[in-house]
């Protein structure tokens, strides 16, 4: 019971820090901005944009959850406040996942929820903005437990942002894979899912779910010690 | 007990005996990667031109010995952190560190290599073929890899990052091969496929297995000498922090 009140409490913390910061609106306005470039590099024919949507609105959504991660255990390393977590009465691991769903909860969320429509502007029909966003959501808990992973071994080093990047992306590639191949199968026939890809995307993020609090609780160990 | 084994064992707790085999090692190593290679050059050079490919069938014994060695030198790394985690041996994390690079630059060698074969062979510097782009994954592994253990200045806080590191890009690599290889045959079936693949004739296959086995004896000869170079390095270190 105590645990559950504790990992509440961080729980709530987390997310309090997250509005009062203000991290949010940068994160919504980079993904319109990133939506917006797009038709200026590959050219306004609405046809293309559609094909190429899929692999656009995934990878503008990794680069979003990479800029977003960055400060998640880094700010608190600089205050001190990480190291608070290691005295808390649960587990690290447990820690970590808090800290993370609040993250999701966030940031991340929002996200979800502004890409897709912003994905109009690459010419998605209206219909499809519900089973983009299904499939967003299935895959971004994998894109958010890999990315901690590189937060957390990167959380000693100063201006760690592109060694992150350098060290998450190639774990990304099974999640854009599939990623992409679902929304595109989706978005072929409005108002559909593409169920199989769906359920490998489920089966990815379950298993980083799973997999990832232990390699991150590791890893702040490691950057503390 | 347990305090005293991590003591025992401490970052550089017997340097000086590896030192000393090392020393031992080093020339031989060196000897017999290079006669190894210079016996496989000269099988090489001797080897028929194919019927099809003419002389560029010979990049063949550079490419694939130096792809062999790009996934060698990954698993070495990891069970090197695997040993060093578990055992906690210290040589572990120095063996991991110095063979990255190595493994890195093996990757590119079958990177390009690969691009200078393909050119004349397929008449494509590269295609978005799933065995092409998993190695290109597998160099960015290294990459980042390297770059964690340039970014930590802290010795002990970059070997057992690194490590973690290791684990998490050793299961990775399979996976990301598997969804590649679904990615390709889902988008486009290979429409150049590599050559089929009969049995090599033995006039190809016993210089490609000493030119393998000569890339075998470069890495670790390498990767000693940079073992080597870090113990070094990591004295002139101290010594200097306390002058």
């Amino acid at each position: 019971m105590k645990t559950a009140a504790t990992l509440r409490s961080l729980f709530m913390r987390e997310l309090r820090l997250v509005w009062r910061g203000g991290h949010l609106m940068p994160v919504l306005a980079f993904v319109f901005i990133c939506v917006t470039l797009m038709p200026f590099g590959i050219g306004p024919e609405l046809a293309l944009l559609q094909r190429l949507a899929p692999g656009l609105i995934w990878v503008i959504m990794l680069m979003a959850v990479l800029l977003s991660l960055d400060r998640l255990f880094q700010a608190d390393f600089e205050d001190g406040s990480l190291d608070q977590l290691f005295l808390l009465p649960v587990a690290l691991e447990w820690a970590v996942i808090a800290k993370i769903a609040a993250h999701f909860a966030g940031i991340i969320l929002p996200v979800l929820i502004t890409l897709p429509v912003a994905g109009l502007l690459l010419n998605i029909h209206p219909e499809s903005v519900l089973p983009v966003m299904a499939t967003m959501l299935t895959g971004a808990p994998a894109l958010v437990m890999l990315g901690g992973i590189g937060a957390a071994l990167a959380v000693a080093v100063r201006r760690a942002a592109l060694l992150t990047v350098l060290i998450v992306t190639p774990l990304y590639v099974p999640v854009i894979v599939f990623g992409a191949g679902a929304l595109s199968t989706a978005l072929s026939v409005p108002g559909t899912l593409d169920v199989t890809a769906l359920g490998v995307l489920a089966l990815i993020s379950t298993a980083t779910v799973f997999l990832a609090p232990p390699a991150i609780a590791a890893a702040l160990r490691a950057g503390l010690r | 007990m347990l305090e005293r084994l991590e003591n025992l064992s401490a970052l550089y707790a017997n340097p000086r005996r590896f030192m000393r085999l090392a020393a031992r090692l080093h020339m031989p190593l060196w000897l017999v990667a290079l006669a190894v290679l210079g016996g496989g050059l000269f099988m090489v050079a001797g080897v028929p031109d194919d019927y099809q490919q003419g002389a560029t069938v010979r990049i063949m014994f550079v490419h694939v010995p130096a792809a062999w060695m790009a996934l060698f030198a990954y698993s070495f790394i990891f069970f090197a952190s695997v040993l060093a985690m578990v055992l906690r041996h210290p040589l572990g994390y120095l063996a991991a560190r110095a063979a990255a690079p190595v493994g890195a630059v093996f990757t590119l060698i079958a990177l390009v290599t690969g691009a200078l074969w393909g050119q004349p062979m397929w008449g494509t510097w590269w295609v978005w073929d799933a065995r092409l782009t998993s190695v290109l994954v597998l160099f960015f592994v290294y990459l980042g890899y390297i770059a964690l253990w340039e970014a930590i200045d802290d010795y002990g806080r970059a070997a057992r990052a690194t490590s973690i590191l290791a684990f998490v890009g050793f299961v990775n690599v399979p996976i990301v091969k598997f969804s590649v290889d679904w990615w390709n045959t889902l988008h486009q079936p290979a429409s150049v496929s590599r050559f089929g693949r009969p049995a090599l004739h033995a006039d190809f296959l016993y210089p490609l297995l000493v030119m393998g086995l000569a890339f075998l004896f470069v890495f670790l000869a390498v990767t000693l000498t940079r073992m080597q170079t870090e113990v070094l390095r990591q004295r002139l270190r101290v010594r200097q922090e306390e002058a």
